[in-house]
């Protein structure tokens, strides 16, 4: 059993496998969004775990000082999410038959004073907060390490747990791509949403029904891209930034071999048998077609076989922004299964630019 | 007729106040950041110097070794009569490789990339190989690496003057 899950949970595999299941959770919501799917879900939680935890390696990697938030953050992440989901559910239950989502009942939009209701909330969340801080400050001690040294790093090198995602995205990019593009595409996305979202429905109240393309979009980059990429960087990554199972010794020697080309290797020496061709633009041409027939052909495909209302109500300026956006998250797991499947290193290789896609 | 009790401020007055009052605050954000300014440059700099003698070719066995590496961040690798510095730091993101003897590989702990002992990148997101340093020898025959003069593969540089000494 053991054995297995270490299988399952290469990346290849457990990828897949979320990208399966999130789709299947969508499809059938009413299930999910309901409390009987809750307790199902949390006695299988439980009962994984009380398991797992008796096996020490996992309980070491799960009891260790960094990676205690991040087990509480799979929790809220996991809980947060099915009780919005049961919400929505809830309200298009009553949509569909008539009546108001309960936030929009009479009783509920009543309007109340921000003090003492609001206030009362907040400094109990602050005290509750400070007080949680405090005793797990008490009670765990902060991982700190010696002072840096330049010629020397820690094995494995991680960041701090909200960067894992990003650190388990440079495994597959250039620096340039996924420390820099990336992240500042994800902020400026996240901060442009209110613009090109101009959907009012679903604003003041849980629904899935009627906004089923912008949840689905959204959930898809934050639960399958964003916070898996989280869980397999703090937990699956030992020594050497190498894949270990969650019950598999960290064997500093483990040896995953991987030769690792770039698509102008595959073509000009794989496929036409030559050598790589001096000018770097000739040698790359087929990547840079590729990246570009992705950048110009995929909005037209979009559009012609499955954007077209989205086009019309949302108007071609954000609707362009929202296709590009949406294409280039795709670019990661894109990006992620041809290093599995095809061992490509770059798309677009011109180190002479520091350039790589 | 101003009468002496006024209350409020005539319009000169109130100008002049003004400017003590803009001049002032001008005095203190700037002071403000000057101090942050001063604070950006380290008040102690740990640089190891750029160049270093590195002893003698005949003290280095055939292949990686890693004693400069700690001090100066310096792979020297003896292969096949020629001897090579290499830095040590990663070209992907900057991270610190460590040297695996027993896989005859390096490999970085950060995104694992892997190098050939020669500094070819193989496996992992690292787009080009490990760069090196100039390498000569001084009048007594001992070696001098100057970090400041940088060989790199794709640009076809390793088989200059200075990439390596033959031993
Ligand atoms: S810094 Fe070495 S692999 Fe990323």
């Amino acid at each position: 059993m053991k054995e297995f899950i270490n299988i399952v949970s290469d990346p290849v595999y457990s990828f897949t496998g979320a990208i399966i299941l999130y789709f299947l959770a969508l499809k059938n919501m009413t299930f999910v969004g309901s409390k009987k799917f809750f307790m199902i879900l949390a006695t299988v939680v439980v009962l994984f775990f009380g398991w797992a935890a008796s096996d020490k390696i996992f309980f070491t990697i799960i009891s260790w000082p960094d990676n205690i938030p991040i087990t509480i953050l799979l929790v809220l992440v996991f809980w947060l999410t099915w009780y919005s989901f049961y919400k929505g559910v809830e309200n298009d239950k009553r949509i569909e038959s008539g009546e108001p989502p309960i936030e929009g009942t009479p009783e509920n939009r009543e309007k109340v004073w921000a003090w003492p209701n609001l206030v009362y909330t907040e400094l109990f969340t602050i005290i509750l907060g400070t007080v949680f801080l405090i005793a797990w400050s008490v009670l765990f001690k902060a991982p700190l390490e010696e002072p840096a040294n330049p010629t020397w790093a820690p094995n494995p090198a991680k960041a701090p747990w909200y960067f894992l995602g990003l650190q388990e995205m440079l495994v597959y990019f250039d620096p340039w791509i996924a420390g820099v593009l990336l992240p500042g595409l994800i902020i400026v996305g996240l901060i442009a949403i209110p613009y090109i979202d101009i959907n009012p429905k679903g604003n003041g109240y849980y629904t899935f029904k009627e906004r089923k393309f912008a949840i689905s979009t959204f959930m898809f980059g934050w639960l399958v891209l964003w916070v898996f990429l989280i869980i397999t960087g703090t937990f699956l990554r030992g020594p050497n930034w190498t894949f270990y199972g969650p019950f598999e010794f960290w064997d500093p020697h483990k040896v995953v071999a991987a030769n690792n080309i770039n698509i102008s290797e595959i073509f000009w020496i794989k496929i036409l048998g030559m050598g790589l061709p001096h000018n770097v633009l000739i040698r790359e041409i087929v990547g840079i077609l590729m990246v570009l027939g992705y950048l110009a052909v995929g909005p037209f495909l979009i559009t012609k076989y499955w954007g077209k209302k989205l086009l019309e109500k949302m108007g071609p300026a954000r609707y362009y922004i929202m296709v590009y956006l949406i294409l280039i998250m795709m670019g990661l797991p894109i990006k992620m299964y041809l290093r599995w499947f095809i061992n490509l290193k770059y798309i677009v290789f011109m180190p002479e630019f520091e350039l790589n896609i | 007729m101003t009468s002496i009790n006024r209350t409020s401020l005539n319009r000169r007055e109130f100008f002049s106040y003004l400017s003590v009052a803009w001049i002032t605050f001008a005095a203190a954000a700037g002071g403000m950041l000057s101090l942050i300014f001063r604070y950006l440059y380290p008040n102690v700099v740990f640089e190891p110097p750029m160049d270093f003698v590195a002893g003698r070719p005949e003290d280095y066995d055939e292949g990686v070794d890693e004693r400069w590496k700690n001090v100066y961040g310096v792979w020297i690798y003896k292969h096949e009569g020629r001897l090579v510095a290499m830095s040590n730091i990663c070209t992907h993101l900057g991270c610190v490789p460590t040297w695996l003897p027993a896989e005859n590989k390096f490999k970085c702990p950060c995104h694992g990339s892997g190098y050939y002992p020669n500094g070819i990148n193989f496996e992992g997101p690292a787009p080009r190989p490990l760069e090196r340093f100039k390498v000569s020898l001084n009048p007594s025959g001992q070696i001098i690496v100057d970090k400041t003069k940088v060989y790199r593969y794709e640009k076809g540089q390793w088989g200059l003057p200075g990439a390596f000494i033959s031993v």
